[in-house]
């Protein structure tokens, strides 16, 4: 197909059809393929955000299993002359446990074998197994006291990234493509990248829905990003079928649904001209995205050894400033596998390799670029773990039940607090003591700083004004910069 | 959804008849409620807990009271009088109701409306849907204006279509044309049987008789499919059972009987009974308790660790809210912590509605009431090899032994003593638990294991000299609450897997648990899980034939690799390999070797027994009658799991207690409650059962308010896209108001006095004029109702997802005709599962090969965790929970999904195969091309673009003929016929061009 070929078909649509279709193949061809953000945001809610935003877009970065808090964020160096001893009733008071531990006979108290030291101006006390991460501790704000209900993984992970634990609910990042809309016509505006950790790891199933648009559109579902050939699912060509013979085709069908919108004047016919459009632009601008032969070795040192595989955590960090270069609004990693019921040291350990160093990479190549004062970092997962251990305790080996009572979560830039501790748990990590925050009071908080009122943001199902914080959630004003 | 627009549709139902209502009085219903529920009863609702200032206004009584202030809120006649004018008209953000703090504010007309309504005596009525469905008078010409009855006059067909005219003229719009006749013929097929009708059978349609040509649809087994589409996603059908480990859960039986009840026009009341309460029918049939699988379809959790009791109380909950959402459009999801905030049902109705429906054997992790089902190739099968077992058992018993014979193997028992001798192990590999061989390297130790862990294997000498007849495997170390999971394979070195009998139960092993474990297997693996291991774990197996090292001396030895996995173990172990060459006859069961040495006068009758048993299994002829059973029984076995089963709601003969759960938490219960229906609906029947059975003909007792209503509504919301009630699964007083309130009522009083006849409302409505219009929408419909509510023209939008694939494999002359049966698993992408599943069954995808790739899609396999994601990308539900309207979206992912899936490039090159194989040139293939998706012929203009688009790749692909073939390689089935390859592409790429039209995947 050469050129000439192309341009006068092209002249064909602009004389004949005046259609969208056309208008944007136009503005395809003006547009370098690694354009920035394209201008206004589209589509999105006319009265969003409520007010200015400190920030336009997220990345979730999800720790599926639940990463225990005592061996990562939350030191507490008097458990250490209490190994083996039994955990004081007046802890736990009657709390409930789950099946794997409930039938325990005793609930034998484990110091983390890992140490803290202090980072950063703040003096923010941060693992050994986060050297990495521990650099950035001064654009940290970090939870301690991060809670919820629930005590199974499925519907944990369901509250955190829905605001409930049963379905039905739309995802955290439906509502903000629902809410904001895209900054970028070439792209979904709620992307999901799923890693594979590298470890043997007891990996919790992750489900759909919890990037589902629930009862919101179809349209505001998260995108999943591969790592193989399609990056978007169906998004190559079949074999034989070249780019240009796709333009030709799509132009042929463009002629062809004009002259049906003529006839029946359905705006749905010209809605979905511009849907087979936009399918042409990620054609290209996915592939072009997804590539990453072209960043220079440094950043590949930068996000270490694993960032040259593809779908591992790292080279989704990496892909993720990708994306959150161009425009992408909110941008999910998953990485599972922080479940240690069992040999958790070792576990654990694994789990800090594939995250610590590309967390912090990303978080340096957001800076560097100043992305990070209007980009929201979350890191995380879906409760924390118990004080004491789950199975044969030894002084090297344990393991550790779930635990929904407080656990630790950090949000990084966006315009949230720099170098902050919030909360304070008990001598056992297992309450709360100061300062606690629900997953709907961060949620409302992260929807603060991205100019949305979470009780004002809402969306009428089944005859009910439904909000991501449901009739819960404050914005904690600590968290703020 | 843009705010604007919604209120323009409010503006259009709710304030539009307000204009010309200066002479009529205002409606509560039409005009107040709205306005009401919407900004007030949040917080003087219904739901006591969170009422403000003691004040109610949902009710006359409670509105116009003395508040705990001692104000009167609302003096009927009086606006100026109450405190509720002036809050409503003030200012002051701190006196204004509704409350900034709410996000809600009156608009001055709403204001208007609700001082006019007081004014005029504020006069309540009950929410129009608990209403009675009163007779309905159909409009006649009469009540036209002057000008419509002229030109309109004999317009309608049928009833529905004067209530749509009347409102049309009320409107000042005008019904559209009638659509060509083969539009009907497709809209038609498209909406009875989710498939584009044959081209021969869609030039049966006579526009003079559209009743013939509906009646003949009802008769294709495809409808019975097409209903059963929307009702599966009401059921929340799907083939896993959700939440994390998502295993699959098999309830084909049920979704074949649903598409059978609408094949036989099975009366709703009928469907509706077999479904709630079959099994309580006298004397259900199995078909009847397949039915009651529609309350089984919930999500089950198995994640480890659950609280049981926790999961129970979402199963109920879910069974409560579906019922109440399928049968009376009423959303229960908040009573079941609260009363209701804006419908007149409390937390007590709530757990009154769950009495009914928990009383079902179920455990939270999965156990519940499953019937088996007949299958005639099966139970046949399986008749046959339990006689030959049966046979079997008999010979073996049938064993006879002399005493002389008895008493010399006795004696040798003793003499040769069993010896068992450790393998001497020269390696062992593996990396978890640290293996380290003992010094006499005898035996092996494993530290604790965590969890997922990996094989270690040991490789021993096998000794030269007499064959092993037996092996034997001990590990000791392990304490009572050890977690233990076994797997593991021996492979003599240079060979396969050595294939090992099954050793007899409770040979040379003293504990019972173990023992149970050496079972029937006869492979070379086994596994087993042990949650009480006892101290010592000893397995035996025999070898099928003895096991001998090579005899060729200078020769190394042999060596035997044992491999093992160890998944989890909280506790170090030491694990040791035995073997022993005594004859085979000799391996018994340790206490009938320690009888055997005491002498024969002090043995008990009970003793002489045992040894006589033992003697007599350890006899050659017995081995082999043993083996022979144990592989019978196994094959048994594995038949009874094909054997198809159902999920089955099966009442409890003592019911459970039902309580009020506190803040619906499964463990704060309050009071008790007995199983009652809704205080603001028709009470149960003095003398009807409290049970499923009572509660399913209360819903269908043709007196209840809502279920004819909610029913024909949504059979109006598949037909038209949108139902009289846009809101089909909220009948409250938040959902919205039916744009044809009589019509809705017609129709439903209709359904309930045509005996709940689905067949005739489909009838009705697909043989109606409205139904018959053109679609054909201008500048003026588009302005004054986007939505088509009016119905000033015909229905056009896009096909559900299940048909949008349906109708591409049929044109393509694909599909596959069967109806009903299992779940297949079509062309799906690679890698989706495995990122997100783990420790499932289900967690990697295999897809179909041959028929199950072209199936239906309403036969695909549905995972919930992992969906399906091109039915999901066309806005089908997930299936975890009920649904009753979907979404209709419009995406880029889409348009990939038609142009690059494998199931639509194969559907391309199939329909590109029958378009040149039906002949003539470019054009007449076009034309058939056109005739077999979108049952018309092409304009000339459209045949020139695709003529044109034909000639074109003919060339492109001439002179790329590697292009042509990779193109042609989609899909798995190879077109009939013999085709030139650059012809073929060029076609398929036509025939992609036409799978990806506008026209194609709507119904117009």
């Amino acid at each position: 197909m050469n050129p000439i070929s192309l341009a006068t078909r092209r002249l064909f649509l602009n004389r004949t059809t005046a259609s969208v279709g056309a208008a944007a193949l136009a503005s395809l061809l003006r547009r370098p393929a690694n354009a920035a953000p394209q201008g206004p945001a589209t589509g999105g809610r006319t009265d969003l955000p409520h007010f200015a935003p400190k920030a336009k877009r997220i990345i979730w970065l999800t720790q599926g299993g639940a990463p225990s808090q005592l061996e990562l964020f939350d030191p507490k160096p008097g458990l250490k002359s209490r190994f083996d001893q039994d955990l004081p009733d007046s802890v736990r008071n009657g709390q409930r446990l789950t099946g794997m531990t409930s039938g325990q006979k005793r609930f034998p108290i484990v110091p983390s074998i890992y140490s803290f030291r202090k980072h950063g101006e703040c003096g923010m006390e941060l693992s050994e197994l986060l050297p990495h991460t521990a650099k950035f501790a001064d654009d940290l704000c970090l939870i301690r006291t991060m809670h919820t209900e629930a005590i199974n993984h499925d519907p944990a992970m369901t509250l955190l990234q829905t605001g409930h634990q049963i379905s039905g609910r739309p995802s955290f990042g439906a509502w903000i493509a629902y809410g904001l809309g895209s900054e970028n016509i070439d792209l979904p505006a709620f992307t999901v990248l799923i890693s594979r950790p590298s470890g043997p790891t007891n990996a919790q199933p992750l489900a759909e829905r919890m990037w589902g648009s629930g009862f919101l559109p179809a349209k505001y579902q998260g995108v999943r990003f591969g790592s193989g050939k399609d990056p978007v699912l169906y998004l190559s060509n079949p074999e034989g079928f070249t780019r240009d013979d796709r333009r030709a085709m799509l132009d042929d069908l463009a002629a062809l649904n004009q002259l049906k919108s003529a006839d029946y004047h359905d705006p749905e016919i010209q809605t979905r001209m511009d849907q087979f459009e936009m399918a042409f632009r990620m054609q290209a601008s996915v592939p072009e995205l997804a590539d990453l032969s072209q960043e220079p070795a440094h950043v590949f040192e930068r996000y270490g050894p694993e960032s040259k595989k593809p779908g591992t955590f790292a080279a989704n960090c990496l892909l993720a400033r990708r994306l959150a270069e161009r425009g992408v609004r909110f941008i999910q990693l998953y990485h599972r596998g922080w479940d240690q019921h069992a040999g958790l040291p070792s576990g654990i350990k694994s789990q800090c390799y594939d995250t610590d160093q590309p967390t912090a990479a990303l978080l340096a190549d957001l800076k560097e670029r100043g992305m990070l004062n209007d980009t929201l970092v979350v890191w995380g997962g879906e409760f924390g773990r118990t004080v004491y251990s789950q199975g044969t305790l030894t002084p090297t080996n344990y393991g550790r039940d779930h635990h929904p009572r407080c656990y630790s979560l950090w949000v990084a830039g966006g315009g949230t607090a720099r170098g902050k501790v919030i909360g304070e748990t008990d001598d056992f990590s297992y309450n709360p003591v100061r300062d606690p925050v629900h997953i709907h009071d961060l949620n409302a908080t992260l929807l603060h700083l991205l100019g949305i009122d979470h009780t004002a943001f809402t969306f009428r199902h089944q005859g009910r004004d439904y909000r991501l914080t449901d009739v819960h959630g404050r914005v904690v004003n600590q968290m703020l910069a | 959804m843009k705010r604007s627009f919604l209120f323009a549709i409010v503006a259009c139902f709710c304030l539009v008849p307000t204009t010309h209502v200066s002479a009529e009085p205002l409606r509560y219903n039409r005009d107040v409620r709205p306005i009401l529920s919407d900004h007030c009863f949040a917080c003087h609702g219904p739901d006591k807990a969170s009422q403000k200032a003691g004040l109610r206004l949902d009710m006359r009584e409670a509105a116009t009271a003395k508040l705990e202030s001692g104000e009167v809120a609302i003096v009927p006649g009086k606006p100026n009088a109450g405190v509720f004018a002036e809050r409503i008209l003030s200012d002051d953000v701190n006196i204004v109701m509704p409350p900034p703090s709410s996000h809600k504010t009156l608009s001055p007309a709403q204001k208007k409306i609700l001082l006019r309504w007081i004014a005029e005596g504020a006069v309540y009525e009950k929410h129009w849907a608990f209403l009675p469905v009163d007779p309905v008078k159909v409009p006649t010409a009469a009540d036209l204006p002057e000008s419509y009855r002229r030109t309109w006059g004999d317009w309608a067909r049928n009833p529905i279509d004067w209530f749509i005219l009347r409102r049309l003229a009320e409107a000042d719009l005008t019904p559209s044309l009638r659509a060509e006749a083969h539009t009907l013929a497709r809209r038609s097929a498209l909406d009875l049987t989710g498939l584009p009708p044959q081209p021969e059978f869609a030039a049966k349609f006579d526009p003079a008789h559209p009743s013939r040509y509906v009646d003949a649809l009802f008769q294709s087994p495809h409808y019975g499919e097409r209903m059963a589409v929307d009702w599966l996603d009401a059921a929340r059908f799907a083939d896993t059972q959700g939440y994390q480990v998502d295993r699959d859960q098999d309830m084909h039986a049920f979704r074949d009987w649903v598409i059978q009840a609408f094949n036989r026009n099975m009366p709703f009341d009928q469907f509706t009974i077999e479904q709630l309460a079959g099994d309580l029918l006298p004397d259900a049939t199995p078909q009847q308790k397949i039915a009651t699988g529609f309350h089984r379809n919930h999500m089950v959790n198995q994640e480890g660790g659950i609280i049981a009791a926790e999961f129970v109380a979402e199963y109920t909950a879910d069974r409560v809210e579906t019922t109440a959402a399928v049968w009376m459009g009423q959303t229960f999801t908040c009573t079941r912590c609260h009363d209701h905030k804006y419908d007149p049902f409390t937390q007590r109705d709530y757990y009154g509605l769950k009495a009914f429906l928990a009383n079902v054997g179920e455990q939270g992790d999965g156990g519940q009431d499953a019937i088996l089902l007949p299958d005639a190739e099966i139970d046949g099968r399986l008749a046959s090899l339990e006689k030959d077992a049966t046979l079997l058992r008999k010979q073996l018993k049938e064993l006879s032994v002399g005493d002389v014979e008895l008493t010399s193997w006795t004696e040798r028992l003793v003499s040769d003593r069993l010896r068992w001798t450790p393998f001497e192990i020269h390696s062992v590999s593996g990396k978890v638990g640290e293996p380290t061989v003992s010094a006499d390297r005898t035996s092996v130790e494993l530290k604790a294991i965590p969890q997922g862990g990996q094989a270690v294997k040991l490789s021993v000498n096998l000794p030269r000299g007499p064959a092993i007849t037996a092996l034997r495997l001990e590990a000791t170390g392990q304490k009572a609450d050890a977690q233990v999971r076994l797997g593991f394979t021996f492979a003599q070195q240079g060979k396969r897997g050595i294939p090992l009998t099954a050793a007899r139960e409770g040979i040379a092993i003293k504990s019972t648990e173990a023992a149970k474990i050496v079972g029937s297997d006869r492979r070379a693996a086994i596994a087993f899980t042990a949650t009480k291991a006892p101290d010592v774990i000893a397995l035996v197996w025999e070898p099928a034939s003895p096991l001998s090292s090579s005899q060729n001396k200078g020769a190394a030895q042999d060596a035997l690799d044992f491999s093992f996995t160890l998944s989890s173990s909280t506790q170090p172990s030491t694990w040791r390999l035995l073997y022993t060459t005594a004859p085979a006859d000799q391996l018994i069961a340790q206490e009938a070797l320690e009888t055997a040495t005491k002498p024969a006068k002090q043995r008990t009758v009970a003793d002489a027994a045992l040894l006589r048993r033992e003697f007599l299994a350890s006899s050659a002829e017995a081995k082999r009658l043993t083996r022979q059973i144990a592989a019978l029984d196994e094959q048994i076995t594995a038949l009874k799991k094909q054997r198809p089963t159902a999920f089955v709601m099966q009442e409890r003969a003592k019911p459970k207690d039902t309580y009020i759960l506190m803040r619906g938490s499964y463990d704060k219960p309050g009071e008790t409650v007995t199983a009652d229906v809704p205080s603001v609906l028709p009470p149960l029947p003095a003398d009807s059962p409290r049970n499923r059975l009572g509660l399913a003909r209360w819903l269908v007792d043709g007196r209840h308010p809502l279920t004819a209503r909610v029913t024909v509504n949504r059979l109006w919301q598949s037909v038209f896209g949108i139902g009289l009630v846009r809101t089909s699964e909220d009948f409250g007083s938040q959902g919205e108001l039916p744009s044809h309130p009589e019509l809705l009522d017609w129709l439903a009083g209709e359904f309930v006095k045509g005996g709940w006849d689905v067949q005739h409302l489909l009838r009705l409505i697909l043989t109606s004029s409205t139904y018959q219009q053109s679609s054909r929408t201008n500048a003026r419909l588009q302005a004054v109702d986007p939505d088509n509510r009016l119905l000033a023209r015909g229905p056009r939008f896009r096909l559900q997802a299940e048909f949008v694939r349906d109708q591409a494999l049929a044109a393509a002359g694909l599909l596959s005709e069967r109806i009903g049966g299992r779940s297949v698993k079509p062309y799906h992408p690679p890698g989706l599962y495995e990122l997100v599943t783990a420790g499932s069954t289900t967690n990697v995808y295999v897809e179909d090969k041959g028929e199950g790739l072209r199936r239906r899609s309403m036969y695909s396999y549905w995972k919930r965790s992992v969906p399906q994601p091109a039915m999901l990308a066309f806005d089908a539900p997930g299936r975890e929970i009920c649904s009753l309207r979907r979404p209709r979206s419009n995406t880029p992912l889409q348009a990939l999904n038609l142009m690059n899936d494998p199931t639509y490039v194969e559907a391309s090159r199939h329909l590109a195969a029958r378009m040149l194989a039906a002949g003539g040139d470019a054009d007449s293939q076009i034309a058939f091309g056109y005739r077999l998706l979108l049952i018309r012929e092409p304009s000339p203009a459209e045949t020139a673009v695709l003529r044109r688009s034909f000639e074109r790749n003919r060339k492109e692909f001439a002179n790329r003929p590697e292009a042509a073939v990779g193109l042609l390689k989609a899909g798995a089935s190879p077109v009939a016929g013999k085709f030139d390859p650059a012809e073929l592409a060029a076609m398929t790429v036509v025939a992609g061009t036409m799978l990806c039209l506008d026209e194609t995947i709507t119904k117009e």
